[in-house]
């Protein structure tokens, strides 16, 4: 079969004649009704022309909703100046391009011509005229035999990108510090929003408190909190915590934790591991945190294992303990790192377990 | 007259006035039930003991054969329970999960959903009143930490604070509820009393936490449910078609939107009228 091919293929015996089939040519044109009838010539004409006076109407309509209508007003329980604007814009630009495509498809000549295709590239003359002059510039700037004035410019211009890097770095902060927060031995534990502190009492089984540290809040006698206002985002975002209360014998505490609790109250870091979401979707039946942006979902019952979704590291607890006024507070800060994952995550890790 | 009389030999005629007197006679009856039986919810405020004996005898019917005789729960051979004890939930539970509908529930799942109650509202006081005598629990609130038409404009503020930080993780920013794992769910809040929220924060209904009122005082709960409100009353700014969620909003573009443009191009590309005649 394939020597058929090949034998046919060579002597080109079975290559088809120059023209098989004759051009058949285009079709013979026909016309439309409004080129025959001038009286449907007449109502094409109007129909494009009422439109275009449509929409010119719908444009000066816009500009007096604009004015005329509150900004507040509701019609059926949707914005009546969103409506009156949206309708009359949208209709009018709408309406134009109707009247542009009726008046192409009714009015406008429709005969069928042909215009042939050309190659894309420029004439050879001009091609050649070009790398010629091209050439002539190569070897009027003597690059070709002066490869040392090539090579040092190649190479400024590569450190110029030197510059550009410590510039860039500029453009915010790099993820830093994230190893320690602003938590601190004895800082209470207080309830986010309203700054109050919590007693273990406070708290029912089953129960979410999110809290944060008692520094962002002013204390008895403060005028201001000591971190406030602007100061405060940063380190709000990394010392967010929640707090829980379990069954105690549902909590199976690792090793040196086991004291970092209170009667089944345990305080976990509200930043995930995985891309620093903020949690706090407690099942209280099942223990589960589930993170809402990428479905990591960790056992509180458990030290804060993963149990499901991208995240690899466990949610870092805050140990607890209560101070002389029976307040939740902290006994340390996190000693692991929270926040979300990085690529020096393990050395920082280290470097933090060495120090405490 | 004469209209009437012309057709009393209607063969409509029996039926009609059948419909009619036994008509009368329930609007009879409906009035008098009120009038007569109408001061018993003068009481509604206070919890009796005949409260107590009528809701123990509700509770036997319909809620002993999961809760229990004694409302003690029903523990199942794997550690679970076919119904969780009732003992010290107290009345604001009860009012919630009767209240709702969720309980009692129609079928075991994954999480009981709202439906429209089985119970009256006397009836649901009444069983709400006997399992509060089973042991101290959370009471239900207080008509003024449900006045939320009393919130200021800085009180649905702050309810707002409250709620971004603690409800909107499940319940979506302007509580349109969201998924949970396993076929759970946070419910959407549009439609809910404000004593059901209240309830619902103060109790932690399935898998909700519980917000207690030392943590989170009752008048917070009053701004959270007052900004709830407030976000619900506000209009549509999107248009017509909106606030049904990004995946409503997704097929609306997809099917109307695309689907219009489609309907356009057809248009323009349609081969129209031609006629043999030439001009």
């Amino acid at each position: 079969m394939s020597d058929d091919l090949d034998k046919s293929g060579r002597d080109g015996e079975n290559l088809p004649a120059a023209d098989p089939i004759a051009d058949p040519g285009l079709p013979e044109h026909q016309w439309r009704p409004t080129d025959v009838d001038p009286a449907q010539e007449r109502r094409a004409e109007r129909q494009v022309t009422g439109m275009f006076l449509t929409a010119a109407l719908l444009f000066v309509l816009f500009v007096v909703a604009y004015f005329a209508v509150e900004v507040d007003a509701i019609i059926f329980d949707y914005s009546a100046s969103n409506i009156a604007l949206g309708v009359t814009l949208g209709g009018g630009l709408l309406l134009i391009g109707m009247g542009i495509i009726q008046w192409a498809k009714k009015l406008m000549a429709d005969h069928e011509m042909v215009e042939m295709r050309h190659p894309a590239a420029s004439s050879k003359e001009d091609r050649e005229a070009v790398m010629k002059d091209i050439n002539a510039g190569i070897e009027e700037s003597t690059l070709g035999r002066r490869p040392m004035i090539r090579n040092s410019l190649l190479l400024s211009l590569g450190a110029l990108a030197a510059p550009s890097v410590v510039l860039l770095r500029d453009l915010g902060p790099l993820p830093y510090d994230q190893e320690s927060t602003v938590w601190e031995p004895g800082m209470r534990v207080v309830n986010d929003v309203s700054g109050l502190p919590i007693r273990p009492s406070e708290i029912e089984v089953g129960q979410l408190v999110n809290a944060q540290p008692a520094i962002f809040f002013p204390q008895d006698g403060e005028e201001e909190a000591e971190i406030s206002g602007h100061s405060q985002l940063a380190p709000k975002a990394k010392a967010a915590v929640i707090v829980v209360r379990m069954r105690p014998e549902d909590i199976t505490p690792e090793a040196g934790k086991e004291n970092w609790g209170i009667d089944g109250i345990l305080c976990f870091s509200k930043i995930c591991t995985h891309v620093g979401c903020p949690i706090s979707l407690w099942e209280r039946q099942t223990h589960h945190l589930l993170c809402p942006c990428h479905q990591s979902t960790y056992d509180l019952a458990d030290n804060g294992k993963v149990i499901f979704g991208p995240a690899h590291r466990p949610l870092p607890q805050l140990p607890l303990m209560l101070d002389s006024e029976g307040y939740l507070v902290a006994q340390s800060d996190f000693l692991d790192i929270q926040g979300p994952s990085y690529p020096e995550i393990a050395r920082h890790q280290e470097k933090l377990d060495s120090e405490s | 007259m004469r209209t009437l009389s012309t057709r009393r030999r209607h063969r409509l005629a029996g039926p009609a006035v059948l419909l009619l007197g036994l008509l009368a006679a329930a609007a009879v009856y409906a009035v008098v039930q009120y009038a007569v039986l109408s001061p018993a919810t003068a009481e509604t405020d206070t919890v009796s003991a005949r409260d107590v004996e009528a809701g123990q005898e509700l509770f036997l019917v319909g809620c002993a054969s999961c809760h229990g005789v004694n409302a003690q729960g029903i523990d199942t051979r794997q550690g679970g329970n076919y119904g969780p004890p009732l003992i010290g939930v107290g009345a604001a539970s009860v009012d919630f999960q009767v209240g709702t509908g969720r309980m009692p529930m129609a079928q075991s799942s994954q999480q009981a959903p709202r439906k429209a109650p089985d119970y009256t509202e006397e009836e649901t006081r009444q069983l709400a009143a006997y399992v509060a005598s089973l042991g101290p629990g959370p009471a239900i609130p207080e008509e003024r930490w449900l006045d939320y038409a009393a919130a200021t404009e800085e009180d649905v503020t702050r309810g707002g604070e409250f709620f971004r930080t603690n409800c909107t993780a499940c319940h979506n920013s302007v509580g349109a509820g969201g998924a949970l794992p396993s076929g759970r769910y946070a419910p959407q809040l549009d439609g809910v009393s404000a004593r059901h929220i209240y309830q619902a924060m103060l109790t932690g209904p399935q898998q909700m936490p519980s917000f207690s009122d030392e943590v989170i005082s009752p008048e917070d709960k009053r701004n959270v449910i007052a900004y709830i409100k407030a976000v619900q009353d506000e209009p549509s700014y999107g248009g017509v078609g909106g606030r049904l969620g990004p995946v409503v909003d997704g097929i609306y573009v997809w099917i109307v939107g695309i689907g219009g443009l489609v309907l356009f191009a057809i248009w323009i590309g349609a081969h129209g009228a031609r006629v043999k005649k030439k001009s």
